[in-house]
């Protein structure tokens, strides 16, 4: 009896010790996902300043950023693996949705649209995205390793009142921008007769696009507007129940 | 002579915790039902179905069978009352979801004026698997709406106005998305000709039969009354004898019939749609499973929830 006792303790103990390893493996994975974030993304703010300085101009600026750009904002994928396997406590829906529509605007906008490459617009985002992003990586990062300074702290929940409505407008812009050499060239689009039955068309997919933000948009932007108001106030938000 | 204690029931908004409704002189068999028709008759815009009432804000409600002598409260119960919006019955929303996709699919197979280009406007496919798509589609949804009106009984009463809205967008939507590329002008007929079309109406029928048959038999096992609850088995008719190895047959013939759709008509979008409609129906497949499994001890573990053998 005695010793089916301790057995059971004993398998307790071993539970708890590969919790405590699995937790422990988490935050380290994170803290080192996090620095390297917020260090990708300085690279990408200090790049795009110097560029600006030594030339004067923002014409070919996108170019020489481009590889870093997509390289670190197709990382931001594992973020949605965090939240799916539960070491981050978000929506998987919600980060899946921000990062899907960072990664079609890098790689399905101005990746494969060349002539807008040097509209203004397209600089407007990438400044937007670079504060945006440097605040909120060295945000987490500074939270796990439990030293976070209030300036931090507050330039994540309020800086984005601004940023995410600038960020927004330079997107849609440059979706706006694309929409006439898209048409003309017919890229990613697939027309009828054909074996399968099936057509699409990439004109009118990033209109689509396009209208999807106005009841996107309010929606994020309420949901970090709630989360401030829990964070820098300390306000229990009462949620609807679905 | 035995005094019956009756109990008093004071009822508070769940969210603001303002006082609501007193309610006195309540018998102690009364249940969950009768206290949300008491409290009906003080507001009368929250009818019954409308009504969540828990003992803590943040538990799950109570159900409506659910007796308040049984329930862990002293004589003078407190409850925290929540609205769940305007509510559909269950028939109605299935039969909306019903007829949409079936009237909206023959807006296209007629080629209403403004879909397609005018020229073809009115005209008709002069192909023969278009029209035997039309008669397939089309039996499919009045085989539901036959069944909604005289086969299935719901359990839950209702369903908010929200879901029914979303609901009915996504089975019109892709009904007109599916009918557009079947009946345009520009439609090229399956690669395999005559062999695949009639295979695979075959193979269509048969699961359309099968659905049919899993539906009747879960009916019946409702009618043998609810005092001994059963897990539905194998009958004499050979379409049932799926339940040998799955859980839910009818959503295995589901999705049998729109992939044999989906190859009749050789439609990449047909084929989108089953693999929409496969992910959901594994989803609540996989749920049942699960509850099934856990009230019935003596359940077949060779079961699986959708797909014999896999999943």
């Amino acid at each position: 009896m005695a010793s089916s006792e301790d057995d059971g303790t004993v398998e307790e103990k071993e539970n708890n010790n590969k919790r405590r390893t699995k937790s422990a493996l988490a935050t380290a994975w994170l803290t080192f996902y996090n620095i390297a974030m917020t260090a990708g993304w300085l690279v990408l703010a200090i790049a795009m300043m110097r560029f600006y300085i030594q030339k004067g101009t923002t014409k070919g600026l996108y170019r020489s950023i481009a590889r870093t750009l997509k390289f670190f904002q197709t990382f931001a994928l594992a973020e949605v693996v965090h939240c799916a396997i539960g070491i981050v406590r978000t929506s998987v829906i919600v980060t899946g949705v921000q990062v899907c529509s960072r990664i079609f605007m890098v790689w399905f906008v101005t990746n494969s649209i060349r002539q807008i490459q040097s509209e203004e617009s397209v600089i407007l985002f990438l400044v937007v995205w670079t504060i945006t992003e440097i605040t909120r990586y060295s945000y987490y990062t500074f939270n796990l390793l439990h030293h976070l300074p209030y300036f931090i702290k507050w330039a994540r929940y309020n800086l984005f009142i601004v940023l995410y409505p600038l960020g927004v407008i330079g997107e849609l812009m440059t979706i706006y921008a694309a929409l006439p050499f898209v048409r003309r060239s017919g890229m990613y689009s697939m027309r009828l007769p054909n074996k399968y039955n099936v057509s699409f068309d990439y004109y009118y997919c990033l209109i689509i696009l396009m209208l999807s933000y106005i009841p996107l948009f309010p929606q994020l932007f309420f949901h970090m507007l709630r989360q401030r108001r829990r964070v820098l106030h300390g306000e229990v938000i009462v949620e609807k129940d679905d | 002579m035995s005094r019956t204690t009756f109990f008093e029931v004071r009822v508070l908004n769940g969210k603001t915790k303002e006082h609501l409704c007193f309610l006195d002189k309540v018998e102690p068999y009364s249940t969950i039902g009768d206290i949300k028709s008491l409290f009906h008759k003080s507001y009368p815009h929250w009818y019954p179905a409308r009504q969540a009432l828990s003992l803590d804000p943040k538990d799950k409600s109570l159900r409506d069978e659910d007796i308040l002598q049984n329930l862990p409260v002293g004589t003078t119960a407190t409850m925290y009352f929540r609205d769940l919006g305007p509510q559909i019955g269950w028939t109605m929303v299935f039969l909306a979801e019903c007829i949409g996709p079936l009237l909206t699919y023959l807006l296209f197979y007629f080629r209403v004026p403004y879909i397609y280009s005018h020229r073809y406007a009115l005209t008709s496919s002069p192909h023969q698997v278009v029209r035997l798509a039309c008669a397939c589609h089309t039996c499919h949804y009045m085989k539901k709406l036959i069944e909604t009106i005289f086969v299935h009984r719901f359990s839950h009463g209702t369903m908010p106005l929200r879901t029914i809205v979303r609901n009915c967008s996504y089975y019109w939507g892709c009904s007109a998305w599916l009918a557009y590329y079947i009946n345009h002008p520009l439609y090229t007929p399956p690669s395999y000709g005559e062999l695949q079309v009639n295979y695979a109406l075959f193979i269509f029928m048969m699961c359309e039969l099968g659905n049919f048959s899993i539906h009747l038999t879960l009916n019946n096992l409702r009618a043998e009354g609810s005092r001994c609850r059963r897990f539905p088995a194998p009958t004499k008719n050979p379409f049932t004898w799926l339940f040998f190895f799955v859980s839910c047959p009818n959503y295995t013939y589901e999705v049998g019939a729109w992939m044999s759709f989906s190859i009749m008509t050789q439609c990449l979008p047909v084929a989108l749609y089953t693999l929409l409609g496969f992910l959901q129906m594994a989803i609540w497949a996989k749920g049942k499973h699960r509850a099934y499994s856990r009230e019935f001890k003596d359940y077949p573990s060779v079961r699986m929830a959708i797909i014999p053998l896999v999943l």
